[in-house]
């Protein structure tokens, strides 16, 4: 299963991403495509340098793999996460889940992304056009009052 | 001997990739100190940590040959 979560320095091939999950057993395939933004909140980037620790990324990578699993025991999960010197419009990381019916897709896939930004170590260098500076958590669903996630989040 | 691995803005602050700290027997927290104190890195309350590849917490007890990652909040995808 190790090929199905995967930290890469290349560019990734969506189409390959998505290929490891297509079966006889499922009926839908979402695919979750996240790409490098130009402009955050009127700010120009340029572009942007991913860092990570790479065997542990890939280990939470199937972590998440697994609780997906857990909530939707039909679901088959793919993520493949780019690292290193990114562009604009870049592909950063590519989400497939593949489900007999398209709401758990839907449903599988936001949650991936979502536990991505919780507790993959994984983190986002930005060099704006006046400066440079690593990007904190950017959790958007959900506020941490201690300003960082708390041991249950980390777990699953 | 524990092995520490630096990332990101942790790696910058020090300089390097990594660092050799006598704290076998010794508390997670402990590393986190030398850290702040011979490597001028600050801004670890922020910080998780893994020991051996799996989030624990500051009261972990170190064993030679541990491996302990300290990890900045995350910001992938």
């Amino acid at each position: 299963m190790s090929n199905y979560f995967r930290i890469t320095d290349q560019f990734i091939s969506v189409e390959n991403v998505v290929n490891k999950v297509v079966r006889p057993e499922s009926g839908a395939v979402n695919t979750f495509i996240g790409t490098v933004r130009e402009f955050t909140k009127g700010k120009r980037t340029l572009y942007l340098h991913y860092d990570a620790y790479v065997p542990m990324a890939e280990k939470k990578l199937a972590q998440i793999g697994d609780e997906i699993q857990g909530k939707w025991p039909d679901a088959l999960v793919a993520i493949t996460h780019r690292i290193g010197e990114l562009h604009i419009s870049d592909i950063a990381v590519v989400i497939a889940v593949s489900t007999p019916h398209r709401a758990d897709s839907y449903d599988a896939s936001r949650y991936a992304i979502e536990r991505i930004k919780e507790i993959v170590p994984i983190w986002k260098k930005e060099h704006w056009e006046d400066g440079e500076s690593w990007i904190g958590n950017q959790l958007e669903t959900k506020s941490y009052p201690t300003g960082k996630p708390e041991e249950e989040d980390l777990y699953g | 001997m524990v092995k520490v691995l630096l990332f990101a803005q942790f790696q910058e602050a020090a300089g390097r990739e990594s660092v050799e700290i006598d704290a076998a027997g010794h508390p997670v927290s402990h590393v986190k100190s030398v850290l702040k104190e011979n490597y001028g890195i600050l801004e670890l309350d922020d910080a998780n940590v893994a020991v051996n590849e799996e989030y624990t917490n500051m009261s972990t007890e170190l064993k030679d040959g541990d491996t302990v990652a300290f990890i900045p909040p995350v910001s992938g995808g």
